[in-house]
């Protein structure tokens, strides 16, 4: 029975399989330039059928100006954007397979939701009965059958954003863009449109490119995440591989929380790298080889929940892995609390526990001396 | 015991304003009212006592003297008489001069609105979509032939029209005959163009700059092509401006009297010019109000119905 999962994992997940694969869009060493500004640098993107990727970045990171491009309203500098094979780098938005549901929802205010649904299929000259049939198809998908007369004033916010989505989804595009399509919505709505959207984009197989700049947006929604900074693609993975492997200092900054503290390589075996930190007051003990010199200098970042909090000092592993501080702050976020923990060095550890006994009397409480300790694999070393 | 009651809140201190605003709040006058009362009384003064004037002489008939119509109210031992001419206003139907001249006007004046447009729209469309840093320039250039005089600009028109004028000089440096310009309706619409395109591009300008440019990215991501864009999106969406620009320059248009009596020939025929002779040549003012008044009317009609089309268009 061990099979089934490994094919399926297979199925639906053509990147990890790139040589039987032919990506569905492809961008090509991609550059923009604004006058002297550099928005995209040298981007290089493989994105498949059906995937649902995010592209995460502040804002100026380029992730808006990179849609923009697969859309059609900016033109690279250089490189390429292929998409289904085809290359797009010449072709204006009007002729382009790809919709694209606007940050602002960009819906005709003079027309109703029924026109604005309808606009892309009357273009297209498609037969009257046809397009009603259609709009009454995405009414009914996105749950707006009644409000078809209405005109955009007269929805709310979440409203529009699905008229936006309908309206997008209208000429069946292979691909749709989306920037910032839950930005305008308050919390609430926001959680439940999240799966809203993955429901219809899992259900119509259609191919999502999402730009946000908000992480728990991008971990729920995609597939995929492309992390950028400054123009450049700083990292491509899995939701887990960007939260729990991060390949650089920035990324494992920019998502979640971590701790980061600066070491010295001092031992350096295939099968594990021990590491001095003098901010830590300790060694770090990795159990894996890292791809690195003797005395060089890195970075070693931890999550807040992979480390564990103790009155007793622990055994620790290998004479390494164990940090003393004093409690500082902590903040009781219900499920969880983080402790903020003052280490001698002056450095701040983060450290989350969490709360599995109701009203803990025994909590480890301000001013306390405590131990840090965390597992061999719990931290990431990162070289840039 | 004096002790402070807690209780009672300090006396407040009474700025000489409060008590001013206090007199008139008991008089029933609030600030509002102050607010609008000074453009009433402007209007009133200005307005609408000339306009009463002007109504009751339409009402009086022409006479030799000094003024040179007959009084509205005569008494005569005692009694009050008011007595009323409507002549004027029947000749005004009666005579076909008056309808031929309202009916010219009408059409000159709307077929100058529309070249107006035509004209203003892809210049205020282009300065809504220019760079920041050139649109106040753009717009600056649009409103500086205010900075000179009306009048000297007609007579400069005059200048590149006459028959030995500049365009001519310039078409007969290639062999080309003179064209006659001046005295025809062509210069009439020539001027009014000229004199009231900046009337129909600030207002389109101020629609079409507030155009969200994501809807025109939107309609071209649709499948829309640039020009069904300008005649789904663009155009309805800057139907406000159009209306505003259009009644900018048809209602000051239709009673033109500089510009057809200077570039206009004997042909041209618009209530401005006859208005004038009435009162200037014929010195009959009951007539010249009456035509005067009927105008209003010929004015504000339109004015009602455009109103009531852009409140269509807002609709918010």
């Amino acid at each position: 029975m061990a099979k089934k999962p490994q094919q399926l994992a297979i199925d639906t997940r053509p990147w990890r399989d790139t040589a039987n694969n032919k990506p569905f869009v492809r961008i090509k060493n991609v550059s923009k330039k604004f006058g002297d500004i550099i928005a995209v640098h040298e981007v290089s993107l493989d994105i498949y059928k059906s995937e649902l990727f995010c592209l995460l970045g502040g804002s100026g990171s380029g992730k808006s100006t990179l849609l923009r491009m697969l859309a059609g309203f900016e033109n690279p500098t250089s490189g390429t954007i292929e998409i289904d094979g085809q290359d797009m780098t010449e072709v204006p938005p009007y002729n382009r397979p790809v919709n694209m549901m606007f940050q602002s929802y960009a819906l005709f205010p003079h027309m109703s939701v029924e026109q604005n649904i309808a606009y892309g299929l009357k273009r297209d000259g498609l037969p009257r009965a046809e397009i009603a049939a259609r709009v009454n198809e995405l009414l009914a998908l996105v749950k707006l059958q009644d409000y078809g007369k209405r005109k955009p004033h007269q929805l709310s916010g979440g409203q529009r954003q699905r008229v936006a989505l309908a309206r997008a989804l209208a000429k069946r595009p292979k691909l749709l863009l989306l920037d910032e399509p839950l930005g305008a919505l308050d919390k609430k709505l926001r959680e439940e449109t999240q799966f809203e959207l993955v429901k219809i984009q899992e259900q119509l197989g259609v191919t999502f490119i999402v730009v946000t700049h908000d992480q728990e947006e991008a971990m729920t929604l995609a597939t995929r995440i492309g992390v950028m900074n400054q123009g450049e693609i700083a990292m491509i993975g899995e939701p887990t591989d960007i939260y729990e492997f991060p390949n650089s200092r920035f990324v494992a900054n920019f998502i979640g929380s971590a701790n980061m503290v600066e070491g010295v390589v001092s031992e350096d075996e295939p099968d594990h790298v021990r590491i001095r930190s003098s901010e830590l007051g300790c060694d770090i003990y990795v159990g894996h080889g890292v791809d690195c010199a003797p005395e060089q200098r890195l970075w070693w970042a931890i999550r807040p929940e992979k480390m564990v909090l103790s009155r007793e000092k622990p055994a620790g592993l290998h004479g390494a892995n164990v940090a003393t501080g004093i409690v500082e702050e902590i903040a009781y976020l219900g499920d969880i609390s983080v402790y903020q923990i003052a280490l001698a060095s002056g450095k701040r550890l983060r450290v989350s526990q969490t709360n599995s006994v109701r009203g803990n009397p025994d909590a480890i409480t301000w001013e306390e001396t405590v131990y840090v300790t965390w597992d061999e694999d719990a931290g990431s070393v990162l070289t840039s | 015991m004096t002790t402070h009651d807690p209780t009672i809140p300090p006396p407040r201190r009474l700025k000489p304003w409060n008590a001013v605003e206090r007199g008139l709040a008991r008089v029933g006058i609030t600030g509002r009212m102050l607010v609008l009362i000074a453009p009433l009384i402007w209007l009133l003064v200005f307005f609408l006592v000339p306009l009463a004037v002007v109504f009751g002489i339409s009402l009086t008939s022409k006479q030799f003297g000094r003024p040179p119509y007959t009084p509205l109210l005569t008494s005569e031992e005692g009694t009050v008489q008011l007595t009323l001419h409507l002549n004027n206003y029947i000749r005004l139907f009666t005579d076909n001069l008056y309808v031929a001249a309202y009916l010219s006007s009408i059409r000159i004046a709307a077929i100058a609105t529309i070249i107006t447009l035509l004209v203003g729209y892809p210049m205020a469309y282009a300065i809504a979509r220019a760079p920041d840093r050139w649109r106040n320039i753009l717009l600056m250039l649009v409103v500086l032939p205010f900075f000179t005089s009306f009048l000297l600009r007609v007579y400069a028109l005059t200048g590149f029209m006459r028959g030995n004028g500049v365009i001519n000089q310039f078409l007969g440096l290639f062999g080309i005959e003179p064209i006659v310009m001046m005295q025809t309706d062509f210069a009439v619409y020539v001027g009014i163009v000229y004199t009231y395109l900046p009337f129909m591009i600030l207002p389109l300008y101020t629609t079409l700059v507030k155009l969200d440019v994501s809807l025109f990215e939107a309609s071209a991501d649709l499948g829309a092509r640039p020009i069904h864009t300008f005649l789904f999106v663009t155009l309805p969406l800057s139907l406000p401006g159009i209306i505003a620009g259009s009644m900018l320059v048809f209602i000051p248009a239709i009673g033109e009297f500089v510009i057809p009596s200077l570039l206009g020939g004997p042909e041209t025929l618009m209530i401005g010019r006859v208005l004038w002779d009435e009162f200037f040549s014929a010195t009959n003012w009951p007539r010249a109000s009456a035509v005067a008044v009927a105008m209003l009317l010929v004015v504000v009609v339109p004015i009602m119905l455009l109103q009531r089309a852009q409140g269509a268009v807002v609709e918010k």
